[in-house]
């Protein structure tokens, strides 16, 4: 099979397109490289969506751990120092089997309630499942970096701002939001570098890959086994990691520019 | 253990719980906790070493020895670390077990890699396929260690070489105004000094191992996440205790676990941190 053939086959086969089996004996570098690169796909749905859906409940969280109705700060602290105190590693398990206990209980509690049971059934796939997870967890972490950042904002600028006669409201759309933004996005650029990283673990947690339409690393674990040979797949997905390690760099470089770009530069 | 454990079937309640939480697996279970603490208290050492070696690397002079440690320091940015899980404990036993092979059997003609087989002569198996169980449970544990070692100390150096270049370049130039030796500078006061501004990264560095240790799970240590998922999966009436799928239950223990951890550990920071910063230039020492 040329390589091209192999890319058209396998391009697409971590998402169900393409070819149904697996390469199973002499494997060239392009089998490793399309199928690894097939596999990326998934990282990369998964980095972008939690961390995108992740950012906004973030913020909710930090305004929430700095408020000062209880009911607002304790739940926020609780949540930011479970997700931040535990391993990412057993969060997954515990998500996974609390999604699987949930047709059950959802059996028990709504008999003849077909529409949960249904539903549920959905969350112990990788897809859903392992993305709340992720989602859940880049919450927390963000949460603690915005929330750091919310703290460190010059008070001056807060009282100039109510000084001028704006409301609570202008005051946090215009000086807090922005700011926070500002402070926190060197740390907030390093956090999606991580969550990147942790959608390598997403197979490797309960969530069963389904049909052999996993991940990077699923492919790339999948050659080392059958190979036997751990010096091209490891190798050849870390290029890739290391590629869009770079793109995320170049990214949030790019959005850190803008954010202060009304800044004099110091240097 | 007790007594009235002979025959479970007979017993409920209390005894139940008190028989059925000292099983034998049970025990291994709670050995798995020490077994996780020895590896951090074991890699830590390591880590450092690594750390300081990578640190001291990027600042030497001689350019390749400049390079290796820029991209030692680099690559865990780039690359997760599971992958280095993955990576190196099966690259550092194949890599031994060639090394062997091409010692003590060299007349041994043919390749090493027979299409998708990995072979080598019995005497280059490390450990020897002979020895007892403990040993290769040891191994296993010490290739992992060296994981962890390799990826944390990358982290470490970055943190390190940070904090090296943060040390006001006033007090060095103090003490060679003093007559100090590049050498004494450097032991007598750029490394005492860095530590405070390293322990912030450091603590961090600490709470990362921390989380990462379930995933020696991975790498086949019979951990606290192998046997959580053993004891909790649910056991027939077959069974001496029979149960249902408890492994939630077995994971949320696992995370109170943890979470006791992180919190302890956060708590021993801080109060070094205090103590570092006593009579430091820094906003903390100010105080």
């Amino acid at each position: 099979m040329s390589c091209f053939e192999t890319f058209t086959g396998y391009a697409l086969r971590s998402i169900g397109i393409g070819e149904r089996l697996l390469p199973k004996t002499d494997f060239t570098l392009c089998d490793q490289f399309v199928l690894i690169g097939s596999g990326m796909i998934w990282n990369v749905y998964f980095a972008v969506v939690a961390l995108s859906l992740g950012f906004f409940f973030a913020v909710a969280l930090a305004l929430g751990r700095s408020s000062d109705n209880p009911i607002a700060r304790i739940p926020s602290r609780v949540f930011i120092f479970v997700i931040r105190g535990s391993p990412l590693f057993i969060q997954f398990f515990l998500i996974y089997e609390f999604f699987v206990m949930i047709p059950k209980m959802g059996w028990d509690i709504n008999l003849g309630f077909i529409e949960i049971t249904v539903e549920t059934r959905w969350l112990t796939k990788a897809w859903l499942g392992a993305l709340i997870t992720l989602f859940l967890n880049t919450a927390g972490y963000t949460a603690n970096i915005f929330y750091g950042a919310l703290q460190s904002i010059p008070k001056g600028d807060i009282e100039a701002a109510y000084a001028i006669g704006m409301s609570k409201r202008q005051v946090f759309w215009r000086i807090s939001f922005p700011t926070m933004l500002r402070l926190a996005w060197p740390s907030y650029t390093n956090e999606a570098i991580f969550l990147f990283h942790a959608t390598a673990l997403v197979f490797f947690s309960s969530f069963p890959a389904w049909r052999q339409e996993g991940d990077a690393l699923y492919y790339a674990s999948y050659f080392a086994d059958k190979t036997f040979n751990p010096f091209v797949p490891y190798p050849i997905i870390a290029l890739y990691f290391i590629s869009f390690t770079l793109l995320i760099i170049l990214g949030f470089g790019w959005v850190d520019k803008r954010l202060n770009r009304h800044i004099a530069p110091n240097k | 253990m007790f007594e009235y454990c002979t025959d479970p079937k007979l017993i409920e309640g209390f005894q139940w719980w008190s028989c059925y939480l000292t099983t034998g697996k049970h025990m291994s279970f709670y050995f798995s906790f020490v077994v996780v603490l020895g590896l951090l208290a074991l890699t830590v050492p390591f880590i450092l070493l690594f750390g300081f070696t990578g640190a001291l690397a990027r600042r030497a002079t001689f350019a390749p020895i400049r390079w290796f440690g820029t991209i030692y320091t680099s690559m865990v940015r780039g690359v997760p670390d599971i992958i280095f899980f993955l990576f190196v404990p099966i690259a550092m036993d194949q890599g031994i077990e060639i090394i062997r092979h091409k010692i003590k059997c060299s007349d041994w003609s043919e390749p090493i890699r027979q299409g998708n087989d990995f072979v080598v002569c019995a005497a280059a198996k490390m450990p020897l396929s002979s020895s007892p169980q403990w040993v290769h449970e040891t191994y296993g544990f010490m290739l992992a260690t060296i994981a962890f070692a390799i990826v944390f100390g990358a982290f470490a150096a970055n943190t390190i070489h940070g904090a090296l270049g943060a040390v006001p370049k006033e007090q060095l130039e103090t003490g060679a105004a003093f007559g100090m030796s590049p050498k004494q500078i450097f032991r007598r006061i750029h490394l005492p000094q860095m530590w405070v501004y390293a322990l912030p990264g450091l603590s961090n560095l600490w709470m990362i191992l921390i989380k990462a240790s379930p995933l020696l799970f991975l790498l086949g240590v019979e951990d606290i996440v192998y046997w959580a998922r053993e004891l909790g999966g649910s056991k027939t009436a077959r069974f001496t205790y029979p149960h249902g799928d408890w492994r939630l239950g077995y994971f949320m223990f696992l995370l109170v676990f943890y979470l006791f951890l992180t919190w302890i550990s956060e708590k021993f920071f801080d109060r070094i941190m205090h103590r570092l910063s006593r009579g430091q230039n820094t906003a903390a020492g100010m105080s």
